[in-house]
């Protein structure tokens, strides 16, 4: 546990600073990570997992600016993990009954699951549903692996409102699939 | 898609995170909410003509030290309910113990009146209106903690919701006692009060409302 912490918390601190690949091994762990946890906390619910999981790596990267360097990573992303379920079980709990009560004692980092699947809703339909000042640029940056410069003189938008386009699109995606779920 | 894919995505070309902008909305927030109720308050209400007069008042210092601990208590209690979690430490217990003091000091007040005085020293001459004019300053500072709020990341919606209407309300309360000519703890305990819990309650309202995520 200690050592988890430690390794996705200097992750995450290189992250923040700007390392992509750091960024990269972050999220990969905590996919595993957070596939175990929702699999376990989804049991009745096996085609949630993956549709949750994607909303939540989603949530936490438009939220990673409101993480404090002072405090545990895995603290930080429990609550989000635990948020994002109360408020999926909510929207569930409108349609079909929901069997098993959450329990604040389950640790998301108790265990690793892998094996990706396909979630139900396709992110790349969503993405077309974007506004050309969004779409663009993730597509370019985000997908192609384009430089913000370059993608600046690809769509004759200035480099902040490339960055703002990325930051504002996955913002929009992560609204969109909220409201699919 | 599928999730190692979207992992992809967002990793690929990552860009630093500015940590520290979250402190400046904060600040941005709060300087111009209390300026906007500054305004409406000098503006509309007017301020206390004999504000400076006032200032020798030692109660005049109890009501503003009230309004800025409870403002203080409240704006920790809401920065850190905005971000998931991070433990709330002890400035929420500060806030009823603040309470309760200007309660004591009240039935103090109270006890130390004569009986005819004591409607007096409760009611002042504003008591109809003085919690309706604190929640009528503390508007923009509400609107203007809900705005940062909603651009961070709270999973107490209504606690975060609450907690911004209070700040906004202590606050508030603390602009709108430039105006307010009431010093009598008795009065400060009931109304200055009630007026900072009209924003807490429809923060508490709104936050599950305009805060999802």
């Amino acid at each position: 546990m200690q050592l988890i912490e430690e390794r996705l918390r200097s992750l995450m601190l290189q992250s923040l600073a700007g390392d992509a690949a750091a960024y990269r091994m972050f999220l990969d762990e905590l996919t595993a990570r957070l596939r175990s946890y929702l699999r376990r906390r989804l049991g009745g619910l096996p085609d949630e997992v993956e549709d949750l999981l994607q909303e939540l790596l989603l949530a936490v990267h438009n939220k990673r600016h409101t993480y404090d360097p002072k405090q545990p990573l895995t603290s930080w992303v429990q609550a989000i993990a635990h948020y994002k379920l109360v408020d999926l079980l909510r929207r569930r709990s409108r349609s079909n009954a929901l069997t098993d009560p959450l329990d604040e004692d389950d640790q998301v980092f108790a265990t690793t699951a892998n094996a990706a699947t396909e979630a139900k809703y396709d992110v790349e339909k969503l993405l077309r549903g974007l506004p050309d000042r969004q779409r663009l640029p993730i597509l370019y940056v985000k997908i192609e692996g384009a430089s913000v410069t370059d993608t600046a003189i690809r769509t004759g938008m200035s480099e902040s409102a490339v960055k703002v386009g990325i930051h504002r699109g996955l913002k929009a995606l992560a609204e969109k699939i909220r409201k699919i779920g | 898609m599928k999730t190692e894919d979207l992992v992809s995505l967002l990793s690929t070309g990552a860009q630093a995170v500015d940590l520290r902008r979250a402190s400046r909305r904060w600040l941005l927030a709060l300087a111009g909410g209390a300026l906007m109720a500054f305004l409406l308050t000098a503006g509309l209400l007017k301020l206390n003509p004999v504000l400076w007069h006032e200032t020798y008042k030692p109660m005049f210092w109890v009501r503003e030290s009230y309004c800025a601990v409870l403002g203080v208590l409240g704006f920790i209690t809401v920065v850190r309910l905005a971000r998931p979690g991070l433990r709330l430490g002890l400035a929420p217990m500060g806030i009823p113990v603040a309470v309760i003091a200007m309660w004591v000091l009240a039935v103090v007040t109270l006890v130390a009146a004569s009986p005819q005085n004591r409607a007096q020293l409760i009611l002042g001459h504003t008591a109809v209106v003085c919690p309706f004019l604190i929640a009528f300053i503390a508007a923009p500072l509400l609107i203007a903690l809900l705005w940062v709020m909603r651009s961070l990341a709270p999973t107490r919606l209504r606690w975060a919701g609450a907690a911004s209407g209070f700040a906004a309300g202590s606050i508030g309360a603390l602009v709108y006692s430039l105006h307010c000519p009431e010093l009598a703890a008795p009065f400060l305990a009931t109304w200055y009060l009630l007026g900072m819990l009209i924003p807490t309650t429809l923060g508490a309202w709104l936050g599950p409302r305009l805060l999802r995520w």
